[in-house]
């Protein structure tokens, strides 16, 4: 009896601390759970981002539309974020260059314009880049074929084959391109750039590539707040871009160029 | 006595064979840099062979492909090359891969060939380690989970 008794008393005590064990080990799990889902959803996400393997085909045409009345005076969000995503913060001024021309003369691929209408008074701001022309002056003048546009509409430059002649440059009507003039160091791995090549936007042809869905600068301003970047693929009548494009009144800039701009803006 | 002489004749024979084929290894590893992930594989994503006379002919085709078609899920890459060939020094910092003592930078030197690939192109890993594009480089080389980078990578910054 004694036996069978204390047979009983353990046997609960068991279960007591059984209890407490089953606690705590819930509790273990939901803190791993926790710790690891991220690292799940993450995974998850970038397994669908497998990076491209076949030809880019002309069955996009990567754009931007730009909603001037919503682009903020004195926000420079989506210029700050194309340098960091594109290593430009990373160019350093020689040291004999005056801070004026360095100002000049640094590569940039989003410019922030300021217009004002003389007669009205009226401001509009607009970030500037290049605007991926369907029928680019760049590619027209390049010497070499260094300057091209890729089949989703990208226009961009093959450095390896860039001679640093800047006829692109003095070609481009939006003034989009940049030539780099000093040796770098520290470039990224996704973008890579050095001495006497020409650069201008290329609608982060990385994170296409990796199947990311947006573009630094447009991320930034709805980051911001403002949402008055909008990146999508202009050939698909469902995407976010083209149903802005069907609403809004937009335009391309300097329309009498007739380059049919994959950049267009509302309000100007 | 002729037989041990025979028997003599090919243990050593044996011997001289297998230090041969050692010495060929040593030979073979003493180009990759140590403390380099290159240096605890067997091959790159070619044979040994193949890679010393085509590795520039795969990664020319490879740009002309990625610039212009944007593909980047093939395993010849050159931030491939930087990510597995790169090597620490004591302070955990990578050592830029062009430098005279260093992977890319030795065997150039060595062959007199000057070339200009890392004026552009990041000579450091220095993207983070869960980026697409290093989880791309990382997938082609038919490598496992990323984990195991992070820990060789610790070097190097996040961008």
């Amino acid at each position: 009896m004694k036996d069978e008794n204390r047979a009983t008393h353990e046997s609960t005590e068991h279960r007591g601390i059984d209890k407490e064990r089953r606690a705590l080990i819930g509790a273990a799990a939901g803190v791993g759970a926790a710790m690891v889902a991220p690292g799940v959803v993450l995974h998850a996400v970038q397994a669908q981002a497998d990076p491209r393997s076949e030809p880019v085909t002309s069955d996009v045409r990567w754009g931007l539309v730009i909603d001037t009345a919503k682009c903020a005076d004195g926000c420079s969000a989506c210029v700050d974020a194309c340098n960091e995503e594109n290593g430009l913060d990373l160019q350093t001024k020689p040291g004999r260059e005056s801070e004026e021309k360095w100002d000049r003369q640094k590569a940039v691929w989003i410019r922030k314009v300021k217009l004002q209408d003389n007669q009205t008074g009226r401001i509009t701001n607009l970030p500037m880049m290049c605007q991926h022309c369907e029928d680019p002056p760049c590619v027209d003048v390049c010497p070499t074929g260094a300057s091209f546009k890729r089949a989703d509409g990208i226009v961009m430059v093959d450095r390896h084959l860039c001679i640093g002649c800047r006829y692109c440059m003095m070609a481009c009507p939006y003034k989009a391109r940049s030539f780099i003039h000093e040796d770098l160091e520290g470039q990224l791995t996704s973008v890579p750039r050095g001495k006497g090549c020409v650069e201008s936007c290329n609608l982060c042809a990385h994170r296409r590539d990796y199947g990311e869905d947006s573009t630094a600068c447009a991320d930034a301003c709805a980051a911001e707040g403002h949402n008055a970047i909008v990146f999508g693929d202009l050939k698909d009548p469902n995407s976010i871009i083209s149903q802005l494009l069907k609403e809004l009144s937009t335009r391309q800039i300097r329309e009498d160029l007739e380059l049919n701009t994959g950049v267009r803006y509302a309000g100007v | 006595m002729a037989k041990a002489t025979v028997r003599t004749i090919l243990l050593v024979g044996l011997v001289w064979a297998l230090l041969a084929q050692t010495v060929l290894a040593e030979e073979v590893r003493r180009y990759v840099v140590e403390g380099s992930k290159a240096a605890e594989l067997d091959a790159c994503v070619e044979p040994t062979e193949r890679m010393r006379r085509m590795h520039f002919e795969f990664i020319k085709h490879q740009r002309i492909a990625t610039v212009h078609q944007g593909i980047r899920g093939t395993k010849y890459s050159l931030a491939g090359c930087v990510d597995c060939h790169i090597s620490y020094d004591e302070q955990r910092q990578p050592q830029p891969i062009d430098r005279p003592d260093q992977f890319c930078g030795a065997c150039h030197a060595y062959a007199a060939v000057d070339l200009n690939c890392f004026d552009c192109h990041a000579s450091v890993p220095n993207r983070s380690e869960d980026s697409p594009e290093a989880q791309a480089a990382h997938q082609a080389l038919g490598l496992g989970p990323l984990g195991s980078l992070a820990q060789t990578h610790a070097g190097g910054g996040e961008r």
